[in-house]
């Protein structure tokens, strides 16, 4: 049993490996056009909202935080705990998906939804608009891809609630929570470092 | 199994995760050049470390599996680093426009 | 393969192959031997797609004007060629064939620490191969196996979504053999296996999953960028609005100078198993072949540039990467140093496998050698984008890595089927191979030398003499693979029986019986001596099972 979780929780860490490479790509991507036009993306900071950027990182930041508890108490076998801060990691992943949504429909009014060609306007500085396109592309796609392993998350949790209520979990197996708990945590430090690549870049701005 | 870190470490690290957060947001807002960008990803790296070594438990794990998360990090620096040596040394000399 | 039973003279003990039957009991097994001879069956098949499209290559070089195909057909021609045996037949080949199916036994476990996982793996490379499959039936895909960008994520009219979304499919089956192997490796090592005493071959199968880790997703996600700006219209690669067609050829060089190593790891791996057998001596300087398979790992993530040098990436990059390729050579060579000096006075006997492994030895060299001509930046302006290229890797890909494989695939043949193949034709496929490779290959180096580009359906009239050359060594090259096809399958039915051991090899996979049991070992072995223990041994085993 002690080699299935050892065996379980280095598979979960390599396959994050594989996710950090992964993330790392679009990361690379995009600080090298961000050194490249720099001026143009800063001109994008102004359609960023920070506010709901930074309300996002400290609801995951919660999440983590009862995800972890909820870890701990599947290890010292205690299901109703374990059930309750399940729920609460769900419910504070939904809320993260329900402002990433309001951020999106935002862009979507401002016009800077640069997708099927379309729905992008920057006649406001539009000496930079080729690049703060390329900016909004990866805005999107790194976002979109996070928001997508969130949506995998949650499903994860949803999947390992249904086993705690069945009983699966006591002190002497809990490696799905485990397990999960380290996707969980990393989809977090995704967002941790999107946050201020994404939101908090340029000249001062005023944010509030 | 290994030790897990108790109720009043996580709420303690959660608490300093969240002032971080505080922190970067305030920080963006003072105009400090070409700075801003490297205090923020400071911050950063400092709340990736807090939520890998505490909420991931990276502390009490092998030394094998430290290994493996360091050298996540270290390849996706190869990647970033070597990428960005051709672009740092474009213009650097006018012999490398001769291409 | 329940035909054994069929004969009155054999009593089959219970084996992988026989214990369950039914394409039940095959499509949802969680045996990593079964899982393996799926495998085997699928990249099979497409390798011989693969390698349809090389025929039709070679028919239109027959002649110097473009008159087999149109220049497009024919950049569709080399793209799937490419694509097909990049991704679908040399990525996969021996770790998910040979790899799955001896590296847990090697290590005296009982199976993969995932196998659920592993069968997942196989269902996600089909999938992919059928979304690889669906962009040739569509109308096939011109972009080269590259898909360098502008032309694959704005201006080519082919089905490129689709072949990216194949390659993208399979990354990810890749990702989890990988995954696998590692966790493995490291976890279920039989009590008395130490990292020192494990086969040369689970090293390599080591180091290239490590590979396969850390490079695959970078692959994954610059096609997917190339997909959704297909897709989106929108500019990441364009230049049209900002985009440098140069970062895409960074991220994917990433990967695919890496995944070349993860090709070609396996192989040797092999070598190291067949130069030892088949010298009856143990091999020289364990430590560091098991180290360079490491260090070509690491190293080879470090030289992606010296595909770029002449794409307009800084001259200082250029100087960096061309360094550094130099010095991923020296691992690979001592490796080739290690295997003759295991041979020097062995007890050297010639059968098809060690054939095979010979013939690695001698190409890979010619192919590594010709590697470092290209990774002099000088050089390399001059005959980058020729046929000096394309000879260059197909010796080390055909030359080495499918040289390894059919070598691997003879010496194993027995352990996987329990018969044994004819030794004369595979004697003589050898041998048809090896003639046929060079024969195909060699006038290419001459060809790029004196300026024939790659990727061109036509060429200038001198090549001409060159080029029929070439075409004919790729029939007898062609022919040298469809005899192993035939005879192996006519072994499954009539070939001898395979005893436990037929090479009377040292390993723990061959101290079980051929097929080997469903769970491997009737007891975990416990090991007590070191890899290879061949020459100076007494006939007595020193395995002990408990």
């Amino acid at each position: 049993m002690e080699q299935q979780f050892d065996s379980a929780t280095l598979g979960m860490w390599v396959f994050l490996l594989t996710e950090i490479m992964f993330f790392g790509g679009m990361f690379c991507a995009y600080m090298i056009y961000r050194s490249m036009y720099s001026e143009a993306f800063a001109s994008t900071s102004q359609y960023m909202n920070p506010k709901f950027g930074a309300m996002n990182t400290a609801v995951l930041i919660v999440s983590s935080l009862t995800m972890a508890l909820g870890v701990r108490a599947a290890r010292m076998g205690q299901q109703k705990a374990l059930q309750m801060f399940l729920i609460f990691t769900m419910i504070f992943g939904l809320a993260f998906l329900v402002i990433k949504g309001f951020e999106y429909h935002e862009h979507w009014v401002d016009m800077k939804v640069p997708l099927f060609g379309g729905h992008w306007d920057y006649s406001e500085a539009p000496q930079f608009a080729r690049q703060a396109q390329i900016m909004f592309c990866f805005y999107f796609f790194m976002t979109g891809f996070h928001a997508l392993h969130m949506v995998v998350g949650v499903g994860l949790m949803t999947t390992i609630l249904i086993m705690a209520r069945r009983g699966v979990f006591s002190k002497a197996y809990f490696t799905p929570v485990e397990i999960s708990g380290l996707y969980w945590h990393f989809v977090d430090i995704v967002w941790i470092f999107l946050f201020p690549l994404l939101y908090l870049i340029g000249r001062t701005k005023q944010l509030i | 199994m290994h030790s897990i870190p108790s109720v009043r470490t996580y709420v303690i690290v959660w608490a300093i995760l969240t002032i971080m957060t505080f922190v970067t947001f305030y920080v963006a807002q003072i105009n400090l050049g070409q700075w801003n960008v490297v205090i923020a990803l400071l911050i950063a790296f400092f709340k990736m470390s807090l939520v890998i070594f505490f909420f991931m438990n990276l502390k009490a794990e092998s030394p094998l599996t430290k290994l493996f998360a360091a050298g996540g990090f270290f390849w996706m620096a190869l990647l970033l680093g070597q990428t960005f040596i051709d672009y740092v040394s474009r213009n650097w000399m006018p012999l490398g426009k001769m291409w | 393969m329940s035909t054994a039973l069929q004969d009155p003279r054999v009593v089959e003990s219970p084996n992988y192959l026989n214990q369950e039957y039914g394409w039940r009991s095959w499509l949802f097994t969680k045996d990593h031997k079964r899982i393996a001879v799926l495998y085997i069956i699928s990249i099979t098949v497409m390798f011989f797609i693969g390698g349809l499209f090389a025929g039709l290559i070679r028919l239109e070089l027959l002649t110097p004007q473009g008159d087999l195909v149109n220049s497009d057909t024919y950049n569709k021609f080399f793209t799937m060629h490419g694509i097909v045996m990049v991704f679908f037949f040399l990525i996969p080949s021996i770790p998910a064939t040979l790899g799955n199916f001896f590296v847990p036994m090697m290590i005296g476990a009982k199976d993969l620490a995932f196998p659920r996982i592993n069968l997942l793996s196989w269902y996600i490379y089909i999938a992919g191969a059928i979304f690889a499959l669906a962009a040739i039936v569509l109308g096939g895909v011109d972009t080269g196996w590259t898909f360098y960008t502008p032309f694959s994520s704005t201006y080519s009219n082919t089905f490129v979504i689709t072949a990216a979304v194949g390659v993208f499919i399979a990354g990810f089956s890749s990702i989890l053999t990988g995954l696998n192997f590692i966790v493995t490796v490291h976890k279920m090592r039989a009590p008395g296996m130490t990292w020192g005493r494990l086969p040369l071959f689970v090293w390599a199968n080591y180091a290239t999953s490590l590979i396969q880790v850390l490079g695959t997703p970078v692959v994954a996600i610059t096609l997917a960028l190339v997909g959704l700006e297909r897709a989106f219209h929108i500019g990441i690669f364009d230049p049209a609005i900002g985009g440098d067609p140069i970062l895409f050829q960074h991220m994917f060089w990433f990967y695919s100078h890496p995944a070349v190593y993860i090709m070609i790891l396996p192989g040797m791996g092999v070598i190291s198993e067949l130069v030892t057998c088949f010298s009856r001596k143990a091999v020289f300087g364990y430590p560091f072949i098991a180290a360079s398979s490491l260090g070509i790992a690491i190293i080879g993530f470090l030289v992606w540039g010296h595909h770029m040098f002449v794409t307009g990436m800084s001259m200082y990059a250029s100087l960096y990467f061309s360094l550094l390729t130099m010095l991923v050579a020296v691992p690979s060579a001592i490796k080739v140093f290690n295997w003759t000096a295991t041979m020097f006075r062995g007890s050297i006997s010639f059968d098809t496998p060690m054939l095979y492994a010979f013939g690695f030895i001698g190409l890979f060299t010619i192919g590594g050698l010709t590697g470092l001509f290209l990774a002099t930046l000088g050089v390399d302006v001059h005959v980058t984008d020729t046929y000096f290229v394309v000879a260059h890797f197909h010796y080390v890909m055909v030359g080495g890595m499918v040289l390894a494989y059919l070598g691997g695939m003879h010496f194993w043949w027995p352990k996987i089927t329990g018969r044994m193949y004819p030794e004369g034709w595979g004697r003589f496929a050898a041998l048809l191979v090896f003639a046929g490779f060079n024969l195909t290959f060699f006038p290419q180096f001459i060809t790029g030398y004196l300026g024939q580009p790659r990727r061109y359906h036509a060429y200038a009239p001198e090549f001409q003499v060159l080029n029929v050359m070439s075409s004919a060594g790729a029939s007898v090259l062609g022919l040298g693979y469809v005899i192993p096809l035939i005879y192996f399958l006519w072994s499954l039915k009539y070939g001898p029986i395979a005893g436990n051991n037929p090479w009377r090899a040292k390993g723990l996979e061959w101290e079980t019986t051929s097929p080997p049991p469903t769970f491997n070992f009737e007891k975990t072995p416990v090991v007590t001596e070191e890899a290879y223990a061949y020459a100076g041994q007494s006939t007595h085993e020193k395995v002990e099972l408990t």
